[in-house]
């Protein structure tokens, strides 16, 4: 049972990180934050999922993804094409020439609903579907590519190619899809209204639950032997491979799962903002994604959270005062951070804790003052900074 | 070119590798015993270490057959050909320098290789007591909880032999063991390998011709891609051929 608790809660440090982040979000910004800002803030947290699962894919297992909109908009599609079919029952929609069918589909001349709408009718289906389908999808794109020793950067631009086709595919078919306006005008969640302060309250807290038990289980999972395994295909995939390791398999279960933590978030966005469209599937997304887990450091399951919350809170305070520097800004962020900070805003903590706990360690020698400079200098060096991050 | 099944553990027939035309192994054939501690020697550019490559799965053949146990290994994968109980290491130390020694040797324990396996995987009993009776052999019984990245060159290509050995691998192919240490772990490296390879096959790629007189049943000398001679130890040193390939020139 210790032993469950240690590794779910990652010891003293992991204990301390969630404390932090469970009185941020579940008591701090509830209680300082009106409703529209809230709002905001699980908006932004259902971003934090896609983050999470790139600290996975690009923190864990080496392998950097640009199009993880991909499958952020798969989940969001799935949630929505079935929130859409509830609002888009015949008496509502009785002034259209089709009834029963969603108005966008209407506007396009189209009389019946297309086949694979159909099980979007069932919530089990669509809730189902928000996690399967972009795990297979990342699934047959992960064998494609990793089975084939496909890495690096043909792997970033091959997925930054498939976020443009789909978010233009989806572009491109209105009739199917919505369009360039997406789904919108979303109401009810098995009779919910999904509009109200009170279920906005509702879905910020589910958003944060869901999102601190990814972080929990994502622990679990990286305690094990999965941890060692990711790390050591970090530093020698070669090695990996002649020890009787399928690598390729590694790499597919990392992206599967990446991609599965993006629909989830997908869903969620859709839940509390309303609508989904191809601008958040797309390549300034996905790029926007990264930068969210870069800044909060690309190893860091906690960093994830943070670095989309600074991020994203940076981005509506500035856009909203300097519309058109906000752009550069973030580039400019984006650059500072690869450059100056590669561990982001978790690499920072981590250098601070370490100064704080060797000075701490240091201090019963300084008594006699004169060697206080030494110690100083001795701690600093001592085992843990001398590892140093890769 | 079918080949027959023998009674060796390994049985490499034909094989020729080119590289853009130029053939860096050429038609060679190879027998290896079990039991056997085979050393292949010969200049630079002989093709020893590709041949190690081809064996392994790391480079494609272009022609011949390589089979262990009868079975063929061209066109497995190289994780199959591992699982098949065939170990490589290679020339220059390629250990977990993030993972300490323990962990380096627990990932290389035969268990729990599949994605599902691994997350399901547990350090039991039997492990751990695998992984010391291992560090031990490998002189590391008392430096388990240290990172790979603070042991010295010499420890670190024994950390590489004993990940090797977690495997109980029926062959093993070690690329140059003892290049860059001193002569007190070149001598524990000869014990090691005499001691390991009671219950294994083992080939050696090896320039230190002191060590490899101490430990070699056999020894091929390669050059330009083909076997030049076989024997012992002093039928080589003895042989014109390659004194005339060593010194010549």
């Amino acid at each position: 049972m210790n032993k469950v608790y240690t590794r779910i809660f990652a010891g003293r440090v992991g204990t301390l990180n969630l404390a932090v982040v469970a009185v941020l979000l579940f008591a701090l910004l509830p209680a300082t934050l009106d409703i529209f800002r809230l709002n905001l803030v699980g908006k932004y947290l259902t971003f934090g999922f896609v983050s999470l699962g790139l600290v996975w894919l690009w923190g864990k297992g080496g392998v950097l993804s640009l199009g993880q909109g991909v499958f952020f908009g798969l989940g969001g599609y799935c949630m929505a094409m079935f929130l859409k079919l509830e609002a888009s029952d015949p008496i509502t929609t009785k002034i259209q020439s089709t009834p029963g069918i969603p108005d966008f589909m209407d506007w396009n001349q189209m009389t019946a609903l297309p086949a694979f709408w159909i099980p979007f009718k069932s919530l089990p289906f669509s809730l189902i579907a928000v996690v399967v389908l972009p795990t297979l999808v990342a699934f047959i794109l992960g064998v494609a590519m990793f089975k084939r020793r496909v890495g690096g950067v043909y792997f970033g631009v091959i997925t930054q190619a498939i976020a443009l086709i789909l978010s233009l595919g989806i572009d491109g078919n209105q009739g199917y899809t919505g369009g360039r306006n997406g789904i919108t005008d979303l109401k009810f969640l098995h009779g919910w209204d999904i509009r109200t302060q009170h279920a906005q309250y509702v879905l910020y807290f589910i958003t944060c639950s869901l999102l601190l038990l990814m972080i929990l289980a994502s622990q679990w999972l990286l305690s094990g032997k999965m941890g060692k395994m990711l790390l050591a295909m970090r530093d020698r995939e070669d090695r990996v491979r002649f020890s009787g390791y399928d690598v390729s398999a590694f790499k597919i279960f990392t992206f599967c799962l990446a991609a599965a933590l993006s629909g989830i978030g997908g869903a969620l966005f859709v839940l509390q903002v309303g609508f989904i469209s191809p601008s958040l599937v797309g390549i300034v997304p996905s790029i926007e994604m990264v930068i969210f887990a870069a800044v909060g450091g690309k190893t860091s399951l906690y960093g994830a959270i943070y670095g989309t919350l600074i991020v994203n809170s940076g981005k509506s305070l500035f856009s909203e005062s300097f519309p058109q520097l906000w752009l550069f800004l973030m580039g400019g962020l984006f650059i500072a951070v690869v450059v100056l900070f590669p561990n982001g805003i978790a690499g920072i903590c981590d250098t601070i804790r370490k100064k704080i706990s060797n000075r701490k360690k240091t201090a019963p020698s300084s008594v006699a003052g004169k060697d206080k400079r030494e110690s100083v200098m001795l701690g600093e060096l001592s085992a843990p900074a001398l590892k140093g991050e890769k | 070119m079918m080949s027959s099944n023998t009674n060796f553990l390994l049985s490499i027939e034909d094989l020729t590798v080119s590289f853009d035309g130029f053939k860096a192994v050429d038609g060679l054939n190879l027998y290896v015993g079990k039991n056997e501690l085979r050393v292949i020697i010969g200049p630079n550019g002989a093709g020893k270490t590709t041949v190690l490559d081809m064996v392994c799965g790391k480079t494609r053949p272009t022609g011949g057959s390589i089979k262990f146990r009868n079975r063929e290994l061209v066109g497995m994968a190289e994780h199959q050909i591992v699982r098949a109980g065939v170990g490589r290491k290679f020339q220059t130390p390629s250990i977990y320098e993030n993972l300490t020694v323990f962990e380096n040797l627990e990932v290389s324990f035969p268990r729990g290789r599949s994605v599902m396996g691994c997350l399901a995987f547990e350090s039991t009993p039997d492990v751990v007591e695998r992984i010391h009776k291992v560090a031990e052999d490998i002189f590391l019984k008392e430096h388990l909880d240290i990172e790979g990245a603070f042991l010295s060159h010499g420890q670190k290509q024994w950390l590489e032999i004993g990940m090797l050995l977690m495997q109980e691998p029926e062959l093993l192919m070690l690329d140059e063991p003892v290049a860059g240490m001193s002569a007190a772990e070149r001598e524990q490296t000869a014990e090691l390998l005499k001691r390991v390879c009671k219950d294994r096959c083992i080939i050696i790629i090896e320039h230190d011709m002191e060590f490899v007189s101490r430990i070699a049943h056999q020894v091929t000398v390669l050059h330009l891609g083909k076997i030049l001679c076989e024997g012992t130890m002093s039928e080589i040193q003895n042989n014109p051929k390659v004194i005339e390939v060593y010194l010549g020139h």
